[in-house]
């Protein structure tokens, strides 16, 4: 794996779910997760080889952990770098959005 | 046989043996787990119990492997949910390799907790909790490690 990937660096998790073919498999993989390789390509109207680099930026993003299973290499969703960015880049702007929208909405409705 | 199971991954700006005290230390825990602890003498074979904030019981279990800094494994089972704990037991593995190839010391933890059923939901129930307890014990080892090397700045 690659060592910048590994630290979980912003622009490579952005970038990782930058792409419609990368979100959906990640979404596969949340519907039913531990999925092989062949498994994921019967989801995606693509290439074998375009599955795998997709799977390796997601792997290298850590949005995607792998387990060997014998000779069978199962993908799994891994969620912990969307946490954080939910925590970095979501939460702290909800509160001040929420109340503002509350502000709005008894504006509004105390000019009719 | 059919299972559910994940598997969460976190690189982490700490030590193998810093990070091994924060899973293993109730004070330590009690920061990143919700105000929950658990109890155990983390050796193979010791019983081991996650206490919710109030002190009541969440989970029990027992130590199946525990290797300082490298490798933790729980045979683990609800307590506080009827549905829940009828599904018997899982296995949490708990592994933790340093990570060398980077500017800043690394380790990188793998949580796989598993159980002998499809669609279980006790995976489903502590796969929502994992990523949240993660994200807080990354945030509060590398803010650690802030505080004794100021030089260091969060990436």
């Amino acid at each position: 794996m690659q060592s910048n990937g590994c630290m979980n660096e912003p622009d490579l998790l952005f970038k990782a779910i930058a792409d419609p073919s990368r979100r959906k498999l990640l979404d596969v993989l949340h519907e039913h997760d531990g999925r092989t390789l062949t498994e994921l390509c019967e989801h995606l109207a693509m290439a074998r080889q375009s599955v795998t680099q997709h799977l390796g930026l997601l792997e290298s993003a850590n949005l995607v952990s792998t387990q060997w299973r014998g000779r069978e290499k199962l993908h799994f969703l891994n969620p912990v770098p969307l946490q954080e960015i939910y925590e970095r880049w979501i939460r702290k702007f909800e509160q001040p959005r929420l109340k503002a929208l509350h502000r709005l909405k008894q504006r509004l409705e105390s000019e009719e | 046989m059919s299972k559910s199971r994940f598997v969460y991954v976190t690189y982490i700006r700490t030590t193998p043996a810093k990070l091994w005290e924060a899973l293993t230390t109730p004070e330590f825990m009690r920061q990143y787990w919700f105000g929950s602890i658990a109890e155990s003498r983390w050796t193979a074979g010791s019983p081991w119990k996650l206490l919710f904030e109030d002190g009541t019981l969440a989970d029990t279990g027992e130590i199946v492997e525990a290797e300082p800094g490298r490798r933790l494994v729980i045979r683990w089972m609800n307590e506080w949910k009827p549905e829940i704990k009828a599904e018997g037991w899982s296995l949490c593995t708990m592994e933790i390799e340093p990570v060398t190839d980077v500017d800043v010391p690394a380790v990188k933890l793998s949580i796989t907790h598993e159980i002998d059923r499809a669609e279980s939901q006790f995976i489903g129930a502590v796969s929502g909790g994992w990523p949240r307890i993660l994200s807080n014990l990354k945030s509060l080892l590398e803010t650690g490690a802030i505080l004794l090397n100021p030089k260091k700045i969060p990436g």
